[in-house]
């Protein structure tokens, strides 16, 4: 029996008039890497910070485990901690050093003592292929490699699930292969992933399911071959088709 | 009497000038920083409150605020004319060091905050522990300006009796009749005083910038 870790029921979410998406479920099974696919403005930004509660969901429920972390009188550092996220552009502390923005949850929520912090971040920057760039600055880094220190953070919290907002799309694509190498091998170790974005190489390869979301509602669901192989729907092979164009013409300008 | 004489005399000042504005400084940027805080992060309510604060104190002269408070203070607690002086001035720089400290918070991108708590941190403890040391660096430059300005506003005290430079310049200016020699020699005190604060804070500054690459 596959364990749920994230089980998102009927949620919805409204800016003001502006429903961004209504009776949403989602099922996230430990070990699995989920990729979220969709055009821009459809919510999957949205959704994810509905999940670490960085917003509040109008309507609907969301457990971590067995935990119901939309329930009122939920302490949400405590949930936070346990799920890593990563974004679209880094984010990193600009005035830390790579080890220091590890270290910060390290010290400051999980409460270790500096040397504790120090040898847990050392071993999240090695896993990210970084160790010797423990003392840059995020300046003085590329920005593949200021997001595999993003990652690095989120996994020294040692959480549950990691959310990963289009982690590749502010990158210059020569830089794209070596934070998809990294989430790759974070799939491959057994990590639960909820990943938003349009790498295809990346989804047909690693996804143990794809979700395709239009206009707030999931359209479609299913493994990569029956996604890019017998969608159901028109709308799912049309934008998978668009999107994989996109992303050809992309790397071949990269070349 | 010559040049010397009216640097060493004017110059023995000099304690008084330090230490009004290090008491002026100091308590300002403590008070400042705590109203920005409230008013970035307190609430509409707080930002309300801290919006008039800083528009009345910044809307009067500071001798005119200095006077007011000098005698509110002596009113209530005894004090004497260096500290009320201090104090006073402490305050008046506490609503332009707010605004300082407000414009460089509000610098810090939100994102930074949020990548924060996204850690798991607190809301305090992100406002402290990333958006504050950002925060300072962007501060400095604006607030060595506020330094020299409360330095230079340090002779306002004089008013209140207390022996800095300014006021041993008028005293020996009146019993040597040698008004402009006296006022010469208190002009290059105040301006080596500012100067050497502004270098200081530059160094500080240059310290504390964030290594990037070029
Ligand atoms: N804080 C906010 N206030 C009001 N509207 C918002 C807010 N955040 C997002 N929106 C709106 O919600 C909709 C969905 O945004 P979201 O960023 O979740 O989409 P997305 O699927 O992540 O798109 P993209 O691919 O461009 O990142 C957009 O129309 C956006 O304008
Ligand atoms: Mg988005």
């Amino acid at each position: 029996m596959p364990k749920p870790i994230l089980t998102i029921k009927n949620l919805t979410k409204t800016y003001g008039q502006n429903v961004i998406f209504q009776h949403l479920d989602l099922t996230v099974n430990e070990g699995d890497t989920i990729v979220i696919i969709g055009p821009s403005g459809t919510g999957k930004s949205t959704l994810l910070r509905c999940i670490n509660l960085l917003t509040r969901p109008n309507e609907g429920q969301i457990w971590l485990d067995d935990l119901e972390i939309t329930a009122k009188g939920t302490d949400e550092d405590q949930v936070r901690q346990h799920i890593g996220m990563v974004f679209q552009n880094f984010l990193l502390f600009n005035h830390l050093t790579a080890l220091g923005n590890v270290k910060l949850g390290l010290t400051r929520v999980k409460h270790l003592s500096d040397e504790a912090a120090t040898e847990k971040a050392m071993r999240e920057l090695n896993r990210v292929g970084l160790a010797d760039r423990a003392n840059h600055y995020p300046g003085q880094l590329s920005g593949g490699q200021q997001q595999r220190v993003g990652i690095a953070r989120a996994l020294a919290m040692d959480p549950r699930v990691m959310l990963f907002d289009e982690p590749t799309s502010a990158l210059d694509p020569e830089l794209i292969g070596e934070v998809l190498e990294v989430m790759r091998q974070l799939s491959l170790d057994g990590m639960t992933m909820l990943v938003v974005t349009h790498e295809m190489g990346f989804a047909r390869e690693v996804a143990d399911r794809i979700v395709f979301m239009e206009k707030g509602y999931i359209v479609e669901e299913g493994s990569p071959d029956e996604m890019f192989n017998h969608p159901k729907f028109d709308r799912t092979r049309e934008f998978l088709w668009k999107i994989t164009e996109l992303y050809g013409k992309k790397e071949k300008e990269a070349e | 009497m010559d040049f010397g004489q009216f640097i060493s005399y004017i110059g023995s000042g000099t304690v008084y000038t330090v230490g009004v504005t290090l008491i002026a400084l100091p308590s300002g940027l403590l008070i400042g920083t705590i109203l920005a805080l409230l008013y970035v992060y307190g609430g509409k309510a707080a930002a309300r409150i801290m919006n008039i604060y800083s528009t009345v104190f910044r809307g009067i002269p500071p001798v005119v605020l200095l006077f007011i408070l000098f005698f509110a203070v002596s009113k209530g607690i005894n004090l004497s004319a260096f500290w009320a002086g201090s104090l006073s001035l402490g305050v008046v720089s506490s609503a332009y060091q707010m605004e300082i400290i407000r414009g460089a918070l509000l610098s810090v991108s939100g994102d930074q905050l949020m990548a924060a708590r996204a850690v798991g941190l607190s809301r305090m403890q992100a406002i402290r522990n990333v958006v504050l040391p950002q925060a300072v660096r962007l501060a400095i430059p604006p607030w060595s300006n506020e330094a020299a300005i409360v330095i230079k506003d340090s002779s306002l005290v004089y008013a209140l009796g207390v022996p800095e430079i300014l006021r041993r310049a008028q005293l020996i200016g009146a019993s040597s009749q040698q008004y402009l020699l006296a006022y010469l020699s208190a002009a290059v005190i105040y301006f080596l005083l500012v100067s050497l604060t502004t270098r200081l804070l530059n160094q500080l500054e240059q310290k504390l910038s964030i290594p990037s690459n070029p």
